[in-house]
Order: structure tokens, then sequence, then C-alpha cells
């Protein structure tokens, strides 16, 4: 079996403050195999671009990665030197955020800015980085990319902007990209568009993706595989087919069935009561059972771990092995 | 129709110059600049209904929410609310008789409540305003509470004390606590989480049912207007294309740009077998809008006409539609 | 719904626990230099203000004051019995006594300057923000200009165009008065800048439209629902002034056109010690001035404390 492109084992990230430590991410284990893209889901709060931020060992103080492992293609990157991470992050891993201008400097051209970048990484001429970088405009989509190559941000709509962005990711032709809530700010045409453009890319270059969005439909559309968080914590992974259509863990099927579809007519539509607990008030056990509509006596003490249910990973004492039975 | 509707609009028309400064135009030898955020909008709500307006950034859908509301005066066009003229110069008086039927729910719950006040400072301003006596105030605000699903405790928190949700419903509780007759909802629940938004929403029905209101509801989510309005208006760059109720519209669009929207919505029914249609370009710039129909650079079915002519929202069917391709029989 | 409501004093024990446990006044109580500074000036906050009560000897009246008493050395007993802890000066003035009386009226003069400056800066800076257009440009032009000026320099032109007008019998009542609105004036263009940058902020959040759309006038809404938000950089602003105030009217004081010399500010002081430095006599300007550097300095660290204090959490 081929090493998986990310692995994560026991992911804790704790945050230390005046009124003692909240745990942002406990206990969070899962893999991105080679070429697949994995979506990241889960409400505000849930500790999705925690996960991405401590992934690319982004985390600052009062925050910190306190336990765990995060291997890359098998190579470990967690507790690297800052020297030594600085050369993972945006060759090995690129990242995309929700908004292009926290990645593209609007100082500069966005071909220089390209250019700069492969220069700092690979091994290249600056006229052969300048020729790959209007070729990779190009595919991203950017229209006359020989001529828009001198534009600034400022002289391009959001959705070209975030085509930049992938353009300056894929230069180095990372071997896992880390995409943060990338389609939120656009609009719903230009949304289709780039996530139609992640999909090919990832496909093109065998770039595994980690796409963290609170928004479903997406992950639907290009994600091979999704991971439900709630509070931190990871309760459901498995195919996007077998979580959307059947999902076991009772907060998915509350997050799907909350969600209005197009073909979905008028009516009430179904609500999850309450709301997720903040960091500092988290109850015992399993972190969702105040709001479960199927709670019992195990739930409210023992914290359930990820489980094998048939095709899918679940968190959920309802699931996997039989109550009682040992470890 | 006129007989009964709450809201009626006319010919609404709203433009800002946004010219650059006299001596910059004088040295670069530019004309003066226009934005036409709004252009030629009519449309009616009936009483107890909700009208929904779709689009995208630079539609005009919050633009035409300002107007409505009487934030920002039009440019051309009429707006009448129960029967009284908002857009009349004449009147101030009455104007703010009228303001107590008109109320706005915004889409930023961190930022619609003043983090300064507490929430029942917040609530009793409307009541304070629109002239409610001073012992009835003290049973009205924890009554509002309970209506939005809130404990009458909260009254004397601070808004940074609660979620998202919980401050959006301290919004809808300062909309309706003047008993207003019609709620102008700014994409009240895009700031907001899935779960959390179907709260909303759902309390948002209940109600207009109990209290008989009125909504004018925008928003850029085409699966939220769905379950929420009667009749559904779509805008592309400030103007109506189609207007038809949610059966209709998304059962059958027959814009191209309608289409085109629904296209591209993500959908979690068809996992990754969907048949996509090809989706071209994005919208054009509002200050130098395209010649003649606005989606014709985008539009697979364009002809000559489209290019030169402006359509006009015409009633075909079941609704009314902009577009030159439908009027000629050629969609 | 079943739960006794709590007594008024359970209320306030309430709250004292709630400002106990605020952010403030954590990083109060952890920060030693906040501590050191809060209480030195609190301490000569209470001395300055209970000075005819405290000070061995009331050093405006003439009469209590000996002038065989004079030029006595610090810890030296007087005449009239008293025990002369900073010694005495050329009248045979108690210097301690004359420093708490003189920190009394450089505070009274500091914080009144203080609020003047304060309460024109921010109604201006409001005004500017909020409505824009040609109020803003003419408010703000106006700032410029002074703000290019030196404060000292603007309360001097202020002093001098106040003492032309006023007959010369009124001069010493009013000098106070007239004090106070010079340096008061030349500090209100900080105070505007800075609220108008956050009136210009707090201009387009949707709360203020929610008051517009429910009809409020502008009045309304500048001072109840804009005010309370931006008056948090305001305080730091006005602690710093406070220090500033002090030390410009000690200034003025000593240039000789401050405060009249029957009540002798800290400047006064100094400037009248100065004369007998060289002669021997040190006591009487090292003391003053010592007490207006700690002054000072202890409301500027306090000012120091507040802005760093106050700023993370706006982030």
């Amino acid at each position: 079996m081929t090493e998986p492109a990310l692995s994560v084992r026991n992911l804790r990230v704790e945050f230390f403050g005046r009124r003692g430590k909240l745990v942002a991410i406990d206990d969070v284990s899962f893999d991105v195999a080679k070429g697949e893209i994995l979506g990241m889901v889960g409400e505000s709060g849930a500790g999705k671009s925690v996960t991405g931020a401590a992934i690319v060992g982004l985390i600052e103080h009062p925050g910190r990665m306190t336990r765990g492992e995060i291997r890359l293609k098998g190579d470990r990157i967690d507790h690297l030197p800052a020297a030594g991470m600085r050369k993972i992050r945006g060759k090995r891993i690129g990242m995309v955020f929700q908004d292009p201008l926290s990645s593209l400097n609007p100082l500069f051209q966005i071909g220089d800015q390209i250019v700069e970048t492969m220069r700092a990484h690979l091994d290249i001429s600056k006229a052969d980085a300048r020729r790959r970088a209007v070729k990779l405009l190009d595919e991203v989509g950017i229209p006359a990319a020989a001529s828009r190559v001198d534009s600034y941000p400022h002289q391009l709509s959001g959705g070209m902007r975030q085509r930049v962005v992938l353009a300056l990711v894929l230069c180095t032709e990372p071997e896992l990209i880390i995409a943060d809530e990338p389609t939120t700010a656009l609009d719903v045409s230009v949304q289709a568009q780039i996530i139609a453009l992640i999909k090919a890319l990832a496909k093109n270059y065998g770039t595994s993706v980690m796409l963290i969005t609170h928004d479903l439909g997406v992950v639907a559309e290009i994600a091979d595989r999704v991971a439900v968080m709630y509070a931190g914590r990871l309760v459901e992974i498995g195919s996007v087919r077998d979580v959307l259509k059947g999902a076991k863990h009772p907060y998915s099927q509350g997050l799907v069935s909350a969600i209005p579809t197009l073909r979905q007519g008028a009516g009430a539509l179904r609500q999850i009561p309450g709301a997720m607990p903040r960091l500092h008030a988290m109850p015992n056990g399993c972190a969702f059972h105040t709001r479960c509509q199927f709670v019992f006596e195990r739930c409210r003490v023992e914290r359930p771990m990820p489980v094998r249910s048939g095709d899918i990973e679940v968190a959920c004492w309802l699931h996997g092995k039989a109550v009682g039975a040992g470890p | 129709m006129s007989a009964d509707a709450m809201v009626v609009v006319e010919g609404l028309w709203c433009q800002f110059d946004v010219s650059r400064p006299w001596l910059n135009r004088i040295f670069n030898r530019e004309g003066r600049a226009t934005l036409t955020a709004v252009a030629d909008v009519s449309f009616a709500i009936p009483q107890r209904k909700t009208f929904a307006l779709v689009g995208e950034s630079g539609s005009g859908k919050s633009t035409i929410a300002k107007l409505v509301v009487g934030l920002i005066p039009p440019t051309r066009g009429h707006i009448s609310i129960a029967g009284s003229s908002v857009t009349d110069k004449s009147g101030s008086a009455r104007r703010q008789h009228n303001r107590r039927r008109i109320q706005m729910i915004f889409q930023d719950p961190y930022a619609s409540l003043n983090p300064r006040w507490r929430v029942r400072r917040i609530l009793a301003e409307p009541l304070r305003v629109f002239g409610l006596e001073k012992d009835r105030r003290e049973t009205r605000i924890p009554e509002l509470l309970r209506l939005v699903g809130l404990d009458s405790a909260d009254a004397g928190k601070f808004p940074h004390e609660f979620s998202g949700g919980q401050r959006q419903r301290i919004a809808i509780a300062r909309a309706i606590a003047a008993e207003p007759a019609f709620i102008v909802c700014d994409e009240p629940t895009s700031a907001l989480d899935v779960s959390v938004q179907a709260q909303i929403l759902n309390l948002m029905r209940e109600l207009q049912e109990q209290l008989g209101l009125t909504y004018l509801f925008i928003s850029h989510n085409l699966a939220v207007v769905r379950h929420m309005a009667s009749d559904i208006g779509v805008l592309y760059l400030g103007r109506l294309v189609e207007v038809a109720p949610p059966n209709e519209l998304f059962d059958r669009p027959r814009h191209p740009y309608t289409q085109m929207l629904l296209d591209a919505v993500p959908d979690l029914e068809s996992i990754g077998s969907r048949v996509r249609r090809p989706i071209e370009g994005e919208a054009a710039n509002p200050i130098n809008p395209p010649t003649g129909c606005a989606f014709h650079p985008r539009c697979p079915y364009r002809n000559d006409r489209c290019k030169s002519e402006v359509p006009l929202l015409m009633q075909i069917a079941d609704r009314k539609v902009a577009c030159h391709g439908i009027s000629e029989g050629r969609l | 719904m079943s739960e006794p409501i709590p007594g008024s004093w359970q209320r306030f024990r309430a709250r004292l626990e709630r400002v106990w446990d605020s952010d403030l006044t954590y990083s109060f109580r952890t920060s030693p230099i906040a501590i050191i500074a809060g209480c030195m000036t609190a301490i000569l906050l209470v001395l300055a203000l209970m000075a005819p009560w405290v000070a061995p000897q009331d050093a405006f009246d003439v009469a209590a004051v000996r002038l065989e008493d004079g030029f006595l050395r610090p810890l030296e007993r007087g005449s009239t019995g008293i025990l002369h802890l900073a010694g005495t000066d050329s009248q045979g003035r108690d210097v301690l006594s004359a420093i708490l009386y003189g920190a009394r009226v450089s505070l009274l003069v500091g914080f009144a300057s203080v609020a003047f400056s304060m309460a024109m800066g921010v109604a201006l800076g409001l005004a500017a923000g909020f409505l824009g257009g040609r109020v803003d440009a003419v408010i703000m032009r106006i700032a410029d200009v002074q703000l290019s000026f030196p404060a000292i320099l603007i309360a001097l032109l202020v002093f001098g165009i106040a003492r032309g007008f006023i007959h010369p019998s009124q001069h010493e009542q009013v000098a106070v008065y007239v004090l106070i609105i010079s340096i008061g004036l030349s500090h209100w263009a900080s105070y505007a800048r800075t609220v108008r940058s956050s009136t210009l902020v707090e201009r387009n959040k949707e709360y203020v439209q929610a008051a517009r759309v429910m009809g409020r006038d502008n009045t309304a809404i500048m001072f109840e629902h804009v005010m309370p938000n931006v008056v948090g950089p305001v305080l730091v602003i006005a602690t710093i002034n406070l220090a500033l105030a002090v030390i410009e009217e000690a200034t003025l004081s000593f240039l000789g056109v401050g405060v009249p010399p029957t009540q002798p500010s800290l400047g006064t002081l100094i400037r009248v010690g100065q004369q007998f430095l060289f002669s021997g006599e040190w006591w009487i300007l090292l003391f003053p001035s010592i007490a207006l550097i700690i002054l000072s300095l202890s409301i500027n660290l306090l000012g120091d404390w507040l802005r760093d204090a106050l700023n993370p959490r706006l982030k």
C-alpha cells in the first residue's frame, strides 16, 4: 500500500489562556491518500481551520500543538524548526485561503510573485520561470495570460485572483494543497468555476487536496472523502457518497438534513436544537450528547473514538463494536 | 394586484456619481462616470407574503434593500408601503410615523447590535422611539425575548456574550418590537452556520405566521430562498431578469442567467454525476455595463438585437422575463 | 423564573467580583509598574486634595508666614513650632506645604484642562467623522493648523489675547480659568483626530444603519450610539495629556505667565527656587522638582499601561 500523502495521528492542539487551557483539537487522526481530495467540514469553531494551521505549523501563541504526529509522504513534519518548516511550506505543501489578498502581495505584479516563489523553492532560471508562470496562468483559466501576467492583484476580480493563487500554489508542484474556504467569498457562479478548476488541477498534477469548508455542497461536488468535525473532534469520516447519503453520526445526519436544497419544497427545515459547546464548557463524554436525540448513559461519561462501521469510521456509541466489548 | 399589495415598487432607479475629482478629470480628459446600481426595477409584495430578491455581487440587491427602507434616496421611481409613499420628499412627520411599519434585519449579527448597549436598551430603543409607554415597555421586552426563543434574563447581557445565531435572534426581536407590518431581510442567515441557519429561518417563518408579517428577503443563496419565498425576483447588474414563484422558477428556469445560476449551485443530491453546462466569464463592471442586454456577453443564445436593445420585463405565461430570445420565441 | 431575586448588596458584590475578574483589572494586578504608578498617583492626588488638612502650614496665607523663618534647612524647626521637613523658602514658607498646595493647583488646572479639551475634541471629532463633507473639512483643517504649533505657543497666545481683553484688576481672579482654557485649547486636536477615525469606521456599521432605519436623527446617533464605541482610546490620550497639562502649566508658571504668585503652583515654586540653587539653598528647588517629576512620571506610566491593557482586547 502506498504511503498516504498526509498522515495525521492523535493531533492535539491547546490554547493557554488566563483561565486555564482550552483544547481546540482533541486527538484527531486521519489520512489523505495520494491524489485524493479530502473535504473537512464542520461549523465555525469546530476546529477545521486550526487543523489545517497545525499541519503547516502555523499555530501561534498562545496556542500550541501539544501532541501528535504529522507525516508528509512518510516524513515527519511536526516539530520541525522554523527554517525547516518554511522549506516545506510553499514547496511541498501549498495553502489557499479564503481571501486571495492574503496570499497575493498587492504591491507586486502577479507574474513576478509566481516567478519569485518558483525561484525560492526550485533551481530555475528567471526566463524559464517566467515562461512557466505564463503557462500556469493559462492553465488556471486567466484569459490572455501572456498579457495579463504583468497585472497587479487589484486589477483582477475576486475569481481571477483566486485563480492566480492556485497558479502560485501549483508552481512548485506540491504534494499537498490545503484550501481553507477557498470559495466562500466568491459568487455562486464563480465558485462553481473555481471548484471545478481545483478538481481538474489536482487530477492533472496528482496533488492531494485537503479542502476545509463549511459548505457540504462544495464537498459533494469535488471531494472523494469527507471528514466531519465537531467541537475539535472527528466524528465521522468516509467516502462522500457514504457520508452524505448514509451518515451514521447523529450530528452528520442533522447537518445534512438541515441544509435547504434546491429540490426541497417549502416547509420547516430540520433543525438541530442548541448550539456547539464552547471550548471552555465542553461536556463530559461525547461532545454532542447534549443535543443528541439518541443519547444514552454511556454517551454522557465516555468519549467515543472513531471505529469502523461498514465503510465509514464514526465516533458514536451507537455504532461499531458492541457496547461492553473489550478493545 | 395593488388592492392588497403591502409594498409597491415602481420604476426604481439608483445611480451614483463615481466620477473622479474635477481636477483629475481635466488632466486625464475623462468624462463623468456613473454607477447604475438599480435600473428600472418594479415589483409588488402582497400582504403576509415573502418576496425574495436573488443575485450575485453587483446585482443591486443590497441597494434595493436600502432604497426600500429609506436609507438612501432613489434617483427615480416610487416606493409605497401600506398605501403611503416612502419616496415623497414632503411630510417628515408622516414619514416618521410610517417608519414604524418598516424594519430591517441585517446580515452581520456581530455588527448590527451596538456592542456597548445591553440587550434591554437595544430592544427598548424602538419602543421608545415609537412611543410605547414606559410601563408597557417593562413587559414587552421579556415578551419579545420569549418570542424569539431567548430567555428574559438575557436582557441584562451584552451582545458579545451571545453566539451569532442568538445575536440574530436579538436583531429579529428588535425588528418586531414596534409591531411593524413589513420587514426587509438583507441576507439574514448568510453569516451563520448551517444548523443555526435552519433555526433562524424556521423562526422567521413562525413569526410571519403569528404576526402577519410581510418580508422582502434578499439573498444570494438560492436554496434558502426556495425555502422562504412565495415569489422570487432574479437580479442581474441592477435589472430584474426573471420573476416567478419558486416551483416555476426552480423546476423550469427560463432566462439564461437563471439557468446558469441554478446550474452553478452545488447539489447535495447528485454527487459527482452532474452534467454541467459550461459557464462563461464573470459579471461585468456596473460602471461600464455592456450595451443592450447586460447579460449578452455571457449568453449562448444572443443575437444582434440583444447587443443593442435592453429587454423589458414582460409577463410571459406563468412568469415575468426580460429576454429577447424568449419574447421572440427563440428559447 | 423561580430564582430568588438577589438583593442590592448581592448585586453590588457580584458587580465588584466581575470588575475584579475583568481583563483590565487582571492586567493591572499583574503589572508591577502599573501598581506602583497607580499608587503614587493616588497618594499624590489624595495628599494634594487634602492639603488644607494635611499640610503643616497654610502656604497661601500670608499671615501664617514669618520672615525670620526664612531659609531654614530641611528637618529644622521654625519659630512657629513646625518641623520643616523640606526646609523653608525666602519668605519663611514651609516648602512641604507649598508643594502640597502647589500640587493642588497643578492638578486642578491639569484635570480641568483635560476635561475641557476632551469634551471639545470628542464633540468635534464625532461631528467631523459622522457628518463628513464640509463640516469635516473645516474642523480638520483647523486641527491641522493647530497641531503644527507647539502647545506652549498656543497657550501663550491665548493667554496673551485674554490678558488684553480683561481688565488688569481682574487678572488674578480669572488667571486660573484662562490658564485652563488656554491649555485645553492647545490639546483638543489630538482627541478630535482619534475620535474622527474611529467614527469613520463605526459610521458604516449596521447598528448605525439600524438606528437610521428607526428614524433617529444624527445627533442622537452620534452621541448615543457612536460615542460609547469610540471613547476607548480617548481615555488613554486623556491620561497622557494630564501629565502634559501639568508640565505645561508648570512651564507657563515658570515663564511667569501662569498662575498668579499668590497661588503658586509647582512651576512657580521651581521658578522661584531656581534663583537660590547656586547660593546654597538647594532645597527650595529640589523638592518641588522631585514632586513634579514623580507626579508626571506616575501619570505617564499609568497612561502607558492603560494603552497596552486596552489594546489586545481591541484586536
